[in-house]
């Protein structure tokens, strides 16, 4: 398993607790859709869903950074996942939905389609991302969940964005040169 | 974090304020200024120090301050002259207090030989003293354990109640007496009531020592003496070892504790200590709330007032409540000037010690409150433009009495609060800015184009200039790296401005404008495209409309603005942001000519103002990261967030994109507006 830290030591007193109650060793992951897609993400990092709402706009950040929203006071940047999934920018609308996480101290939002379930996973039944031999841009992919007739990409938050662990530059996939022109 | 180190810690942080509190008061006897009181308060910040040092066992800390305590009792008592030279002493012994403070703070180890000159100076002074009239003071044990005069005294020690909820603690006096000398301990428990009636916090305890000791008694005392008033102690000497009959001696307060102790309670209750967190996020909510409560005014403000006439009074009555919360919150962060003020009169005495010129300092409006943020960061630029005023202003003392002036030099400082804002003025009646020589300077650093005359302000003001503190300037003292740029850059960053004026031969004069916060900043909101943007107000020295005749394009450099004969760069800010949908042609737009570091006044192209508001300022950084040409960020009225401009950087990024290939800004344009 491969949670942020952060979220792993959060989570992980109520995650006990959780597995006295569930008498198995599950996790639960809220799923949401991007496109004909679903992912996962940990439910423990999650701390509101909202709907869409107008940004305001950031200059000169990558693309799939949407701009920021006030959240009851804070200032919290809104991440578009279509575009991090290098999957070009979602044209928003009142359904549009926002996933406010927190990874470590930050807090953040996350612009996906819709959101549609709670799901219950144990470890065993997440599976590896194949190896697909290609230059993969999927560090931010944990696994993968048959459901049923569905499959579920579970994505860790701590590949997502580029400011929480590796040097800048190699989370910016979407070469739109911003990060260069920060560097300038 | 175990009970002692956080005693330590809030020991330390009073230590800090009584220190300087002491170094005020030792400046204002070595003026002259100072009576009486002010010795007194010396020597309670002094005593204070003493005290918290014995209980946590600084030993080295309680010898020296002691020591300097014994020298202002004797002071007080006028069984010694307050001269120049003691003067001096207790200046240095002051330094030396500060030192053994911040070493017993951490850990640190003092050399052996530390302040022993001081050390040797407080005892020569004190000696002769005692010679002639004997100190009922004893000296602290350590210097003053002989043997062969060892008494054994009897102590009774029976604290009250009070003296426990006083934080005080019978363990740590016991220990403090052990260290007098062989102690014997027995504990009184007859008072000590069956477990079912007994009140868990008061003192039923009484102890009986008896202590065989060569110090003498004031030493015995002075354990007990932070709680004498609460407890009954009773010390006599007793047999053997003593021809003297035992002299019983009531627990009678000495006659200074009658002077300082109703003082401290006084203070006590009048203040509270409070974590500076607790208070922030006391003005992030207040701050919140402001914001909540300007949405429902503008919300109101729709609704007809004849159908909900006491709504409409309520929300009125509401904005004002709002508004005098704000205030009196920003008031209990804010601090007088005073704690920064109060470092300069030594910097003065240090620096014109060893530049040989002879100055003092007058200060004025030192209870003049700012918030506490800006008080931080105004150490560094007050301390540079004092020692600017001495090494550059301030002349020799035989070159003034040359010109006519007092030997003495006067640096005046000055606070005061103007229209929601502080000022702080550094004058000196030195030699005043040449500005033949400036000038000199200016164009052969190609400061000032040739051919051009600037006026007398203009060239005063030459010296903020970075690349102005040249090789000439600089001694070893005001020149450490430092020019009058990073004070402007300081003061610029705090949301100020600095002007000087100067008369050649009499003096300059700096005069620095601050916010009296940085949580809260007066914008100019203004829109580009569909986005709106907070400019600083201080940042902002006119804004216009201009006339397509006064563009002019400079082949390679951008565009500039003819602005009564002067050329000014334009910035748009539609360019360097990347904003589609914004008015392009400046003369249809607006231009808001902003001072902007280094390069001096830049013309800032946007599409409109929309007014004049004051902000609370919120951190970008905390969830995103650092972004160029953006200082923070704001939420307005309607609940959304609103960026605010770093005027400086942004003109650096613009100065980029000029020498740029253009459309490197134009990159993210398409992908970022949807």
């Amino acid at each position: 398993m491969q949670l942020t830290k952060d979220a792993a030591a959060a989570a992980s007193a109520q995650d006990d607790l959780r597995r006295q109650m569930d008498g198995g060793d599950t996790q639960q992951f809220i799923t949401f859709r991007i496109g004909d897609e679903e992912y996962g993400i940990d439910i423990m990092v999650v701390r509101e869903i909202k709907g869409w709402a107008e940004t305001t706009m950031i200059p000169n950040a990558p693309s799939h950074v949407r701009g920021v929203i006030n959240l009851r006071g804070v200032v919290v940047p809104i991440f578009d996942l279509r575009a991090r999934f290098g999957m070009g920018l979602t044209e928003t609308t009142r359904m549009h939905v926002v996933i406010i996480v927190a990874t470590g101290k930050r807090i953040v939002g996350l612009l996906v389609d819709a959101v549609s379930d709670i799901i219950s996973v144990s470890p065993s039944a997440i599976r590896p991302v194949p190896e697909m031999g290609l230059p993969a841009n999927d560090h931010f992919l944990e696994g993968l969940v048959a459901l049923d007739d569905r499959m579920v990409t579970l994505v860790a938050l701590s590949g997502l964005f580029g400011q929480q662990a590796a040097p800048a530059g190699g989370h910016a996939p979407d070469g739109d040169g911003s990060d260069a022109q920060k560097a300038a | 974090m175990n009970p002692l180190a956080q005693f330590r810690q809030t020991y330390f942080e009073e230590c800090a304020g009584l220190l300087e509190e002491m170094q005020a008061g030792l400046e204002a006897l070595a003026d002259g200024a100072g009576d009486d009181e002010t010795l007194h308060a010396v020597f309670r910040c002094v005593h204070s120090i003493k005290g918290g040092a014995g209980v946590f066992g600084f030993d080295a800390l309680v010898a020296f301050s002691h020591l300097f305590e014994s020298l202002l009792d004797q002071l007080r008592d006028h069984r010694v002259p307050p001269n120049r030279d003691v003067l001096q002493v207790l200046l240095h012994a002051g330094d030396a207090l500060a030192d053994i403070v911040a070493a017993a703070r951490d850990d640190a180890t003092l050399p052996e030989d530390f302040a022993a000159d001081v050390t040797q100076s407080l005892r020569a002074l004190l000696e002769g003293t005692s010679a002639a009239t004997p100190a009922p003071h004893t000296p602290h044990p350590t210097e003053a354990s002989q043997p062969g005069e060892r008494h054994r005294y009897r102590i009774v020690f029976t604290p009250r109640t009070e003296l426990l909820e006083r934080a005080n603690e019978p363990l740590l006096l016991i220990r403090q007496l052990q260290r007098l000398g062989d102690l014997a301990v027995a504990a009184d428990t007859s008072r000590l009531p069956r477990l079912d009636v007994m009140e868990p916090e008061a003192a039923y305890l009484k102890w009986i020592f008896t202590l065989d000791t060569g110090a003498a008694e004031g030493s015995i005392r002075d354990v007990f003496e932070f709680v004498e008033d609460d407890c009954d102690l009773t010390i006599e000497r007793v047999a053997p070892a003593s021809t003297d009959a035992a002299v019983a001696v009531e627990a009678a307060p000495p006659p200074k504790g009658t002077g300082e102790a109703p003082i401290a309670h006084t203070v006590l209750a009048q203040s509270i200590r409070v974590d500076v967190e607790k208070l922030d996020r006391l003005v992030n909510l207040v701050g919140e709330m402001v914001i909540t409560q300007a949405m429902l005014t503008e919300e109101s403000q729709t609704l007809p007032t004849d159908r909900y006439p006491s709504l409409i009074k309520g929300i009125e009555a509401l904005a004002q409540n709002a508004r005098e919360l704000q205030d009196s919150v920003m008031a209990i962060r804010a601090q007088p000037v005073k704690s920064v003020f109060a470092r300069m009169p030594r910097v003065v005495r240090d620096l014109a010690a060893s530049l040989g010129k002879e100055a003092r300092i007058v200060m004025t409006g030192e209870t003049t409150e700012i918030d506490k943020t800006v008080i931080e960061q105004l150490n560094d630029p007050l301390t540079h433009m004092i020692r600017n005023a001495l090494d550059h202003g301030i002349e020799p003392p035989e070159e003034r009495v040359k010109a006519g002036k007092l030997r003495v030099g006067t640096i005046h400082l000055a606070a005061a609060q103007r229209s929601g804002r502080i000022i702080i003025e550094v004058s000196d009646d030195g030699r005043g800015i040449d500005r033949d020589k400036v000038l000199a300077k200016a164009r052969e650093r190609g400061l000032v184009a040739p051919g051009t005359q600037p006026g007398d302000d203009e060239i005063d003001n030459l010296i903020f200039l970075p690349a102005f503190s040249t090789a000439e300037t600089i001694s070893n003292i005001s020149g450490r790296g430092v020019g009058m740029d990073v004070v402007k850059r300081n003061v610029q960053s705090l949301g100020g401005r600095i002007d000087v004026t100067s008369k050649f031969g009499s003096g300059s004069r700096f005069v620095m404008s601050l916010p009296l916060t940085l949580a809260v900043l007066d914008g100019m909101v203004v829109s580009v495209g569909r986005q709106t943007y907070i400019v600083p107000l201080t940042a902002i020295i006119e804004s216009l409309r201009p006339k397509a005749a006064d563009i002019h394009r400079v082949v390679g450099r951008g565009d500039v603005l003819a602005l009564r004969g002067e050329y000014v760069p334009l910035t748009y800010l539609h360019r360097c942001f990347a904003i589609d949908q914004a008015i392009t042609d400046p003369c249809r737009g607006i231009v808001t000519i902003v001072q902007s570091e280094g390069a001096g006044r830049v013309g800032l192209v946007i599409d409109q103002l929309l007014g004049q508001q004051q902000v609370v300022v919120k951190s970008l950084e905390a969830n995103y990261e650092r972004v160029e040409g953006i200082s923070g960020a704001t939420i307005l009225g309607n609940g959304r967030v609103a960026l605010i401009l770093d005027v400086a950087r942004l003109n650096e990024s613009a100065n980029g994109s000029r020498s740029a290939p253009a459309n490197e800004w134009f990159d993210a344009d398409a992908l970022v507006t949807a």
